[in-house]
């Protein structure tokens, strides 16, 4: 009899416990949790947001996003939100936070149908694919990798992206309001690109599927053409 | 008549000369003549390892770099603007380049800058460079600063003019001001109070310059005494530094001593988190110090005469629902992390529940921390810190008034209600 009141009251301890359970947040000791402040905008587990704008950064290379995280932290990227937010932050968690979200593996959302005529798609993938010598613009897939999923650990990729962002990165990096760490490659690149050509870029590159299970490459099988300050290099130029 | 109007005219040019000298007597208070000072920056010994090392870690002391490093720049190098209502003062260059540094100034001249806020060239500094503060530093400690900040390696880099408004870039009127607001001071100790107390005191008063965000400033913008702890809206920035001798905002009267040096070192404790320019102080400064400094700061701070608390209100406010428009948006964007009850997890994600920082009368902080959300900063005792998302871009300023609203009077909490108005005004410059 007292086992079995023993019993009883041991359930309905675990009840009440489970029930208190229930009402505390559940808070988890992982950086996911610690990374709340960045789903917000960026979509769940870094994977996009539903804006339009507020890019992927979930398994972008590490390198990459370290690069940026500095640039935000350190002024040479302007975003009000982010210069705030990463303002108190050491070098060592930013490179934490970098490989968190490099080390995600996730499914990429259906691309943004192009608005733009079939000519523009054109001139648009053979800039990616071939860039315009006689403007001195080199290809996309030069640096980015011929999948244009970049290459680790600290080229981007492009696929993938929502097209606003990536007119809005362009044109602050010919405006001069977006500088990556010298020398800064893409400053020079987008200083080459007329208006026009950006269009045509961003329209083509933001319609493009991302193939399933698509990661970074390895490594590029040729030089890259121009010298970015963002990637190490292997020996002085 | 001519006869009288003359005299008039005489009476009025005496008395300007008198003020004008009554003034320029009041800015050379407690100045030592420099040719006193025979040592130069040229001629000076090579200062010590331990008095560089003594000199780093007051310059931790009194956060130099944070006012004095710009966005990403090479730290003391200057060019950080400080924004005030008159304008905005650039923190110049302290590396030892003689041209756009400190290179040229000995320890006698660095000293007057501090004590008598009086620049290498007899120019008068803005007291956006905390020298009502800094007046109270003593020499030896002077002396440390100088040598530390000449041990640095210099950097060319010129300081950019400062940006003020008429008529505020006039000397004239930096005289006129400190005649009113500046006397120079040397830190006193008072017998009646511990040796630990009168450290805090030096700390808190002097290198640590806590009132230059925490006392309130008038039109001219000065506080009311280096002793003025009663909170503060920070100009410009609009987030408000809270009273550290109210019981209903931030005095830590009530705490015990580990949780205050907790909240100095790490940025986060029992009691609460730091948030916005003070996430700055911490990161900056006071997680650097020592367990018997930050003791003292905090039996200081705990000792400080309390402002009486505000009278409760005779008919206490009525809670909001938990299920009008404030409570349904806590239920969707804040519960996940500060629970339903506003409990908090300890340490790691405020609670809101008994918070003052919820229920102080400026919201100010509310709406910033809601808009921008935020991390603690990193320190060596909390290197990896939760965040808190911003909402800026999924909440309109009708919403954020609701929520806070919400919040500031749900779970026992008693705060005044936030309007859209407040938010929009608080929203401010950012």
């Amino acid at each position: 009899m007292r086992a079995l009141a023993l019993r009883a009251l041991l359930a309905l301890a675990c009840a009440a416990a489970a029930a208190l359970a229930h009402a505390a947040p559940k808070v988890e000791d992982t950086m996911a949790q610690r990374m709340q402040a960045c789903t917000g905008c960026h979509g769940a587990q870094g994977r996009a947001a539903s804006d339009g704008y507020h890019p992927r950064i979930a398994g972008k290379p590490a390198g990459y996003l370290y690069q940026q995280l500095l640039g935000f932290r350190d002024g040479r990227r302007h975003y009000g939100l982010m210069n705030n937010l990463l303002a108190p932050l050491s070098d060592d968690y930013l490179r934490e936070i970098a490989e968190h979200f490099a080390g995600l593996d996730l499914p990429y959302p259906p691309p943004q149908p192009a608005v733009a005529g079939a000519a523009v798609l054109a001139r648009g993938e053979a800039l990616v694919r071939h860039g315009d010598a006689g403007l001195r613009i080199p290809a996309c897939a030069q640096c980015h990798g011929a999948a244009l999923m970049g290459v680790v650990p600290a080229v981007p990729a492009l696929l993938g992206m929502p097209r606003d962002y990536l007119n809005a990165q362009l044109g602050a990096w010919r405006t001069g309001s977006r500088h990556a760490a010298a020398p800064d490659c893409m400053a020079q690149v987008a200083q080459q690109l007329a208006p026009a050509d950006i269009t045509a870029l961003t329209q083509w590159l933001a319609s493009q599927p991302v193939p399933a299970g698509a990661k970074p490459a390895a490594s590029l099988p040729a030089p890259m053409p121009l010298a970015c300050g963002g990637i190490a290099r292997r020996s002085p130029p | 008549m001519r006869h009288w109007l003359a005299r008039g005219a005489f009476a009025l040019a005496a008395l300007a000369v008198l003020l004008a000298a009554a003034v320029g007597w009041l800015n050379r208070l407690d100045e030592a003549p420099l040719a006193a000072a025979a040592v130069t920056a040229a001629t000076a010994a090579p200062a010590s390892a331990e008095l560089i090392a003594r000199g780093a870690y007051l310059a931790r002391a009194g956060n130099c770099r944070g006012c004095h490093t710009a966005t990403g720049g090479v730290p003391y190098a200057g060019g950080r603007g400080v924004p005030t209502p008159f304008g905005t003062v650039y923190a110049p260059n302290l590396t030892p380049d003689p041209a756009t540094g400190l290179g040229a100034w000995s320890a006698a001249e660095f000293w007057r800058a501090l004590h008598n806020g009086r620049s290498r060239d007899g120019r008068l500094l803005y007291p956006a460079f905390p020298y009502p503060n800094y007046t109270r530093i003593t020499r030896a400690d002077s002396d440390a600063l100088h040598a530390f900040l000449q041990s640095l390696p210099p950097l060319v880099q010129p300081n950019p003019p400062h940006a003020l408004a008429f008529p505020f870039d006039q000397q004239a009127a930096l005289a006129v001001w400190r005649a009113l607001y500046f006397r120079p001071e040397r830190a006193e100790t008072d017998p009646a109070r511990s040796a630990e107390w009168n450290r805090g005191a030096y700390l808190v008063e002097g290198l640590g310059h806590c009132n230059a965000c925490h006392a309130s400033r008038n039109a001219l913008g000065a506080a009311s005494s280096t002793l003025d702890l009663a909170g503060g809206l920070i100009p410009v920035q609009n987030w408000y530094a809270p009273s550290l001798t109210s019981a209903d905002e931030a005095s830590v009267a009530g705490w015990e001593t580990p949780h205050i040096v907790a909240l100095l070192r790490s940025g986060v404790s029992a009691r609460g988190a730091v948030a916005g320019p003070m996430g700055e102080v911490v990161g900056g400064s006071t997680q650097h110090l020592t367990e018997p400094d930050l003791n003292a700061m905090a039996a200081y701070l705990k000792a400080l005469p309390q402002t009486p608390a505000a009278p409760t209100p005779r008919e206490p406010p009525v809670a909001p629902a938990a299920n009008g428009p404030g409570g349904k948006l806590y239920a969707q964007h804040c519960a996940q992390c500060h629970g339903e009850q506003g409990e908090g997890v300890a340490g790691i994600y405020p609670a809101l529940a008994g918070s003052r920082a919820v229920t102080m009368k400026v919201s100010a902080n509310l709406v910033h921390i809601v808009l921008e959300g935020g991390f603690p900063p990193s320190t060596a005792a909390n290197p990896r810190p939760y965040g808190m998302p911003p909402f800026t871009t999924v909440l309109s300023t009708e919403d954020v008034a609701q929520l806070l609203t919400h919040v500031r009077g749900s779970w026992g909490n008693r705060g005044a209600p936030v309007s859209a108005l407040e938010v929009t005004k608080y929203r401010g410059e950012k």
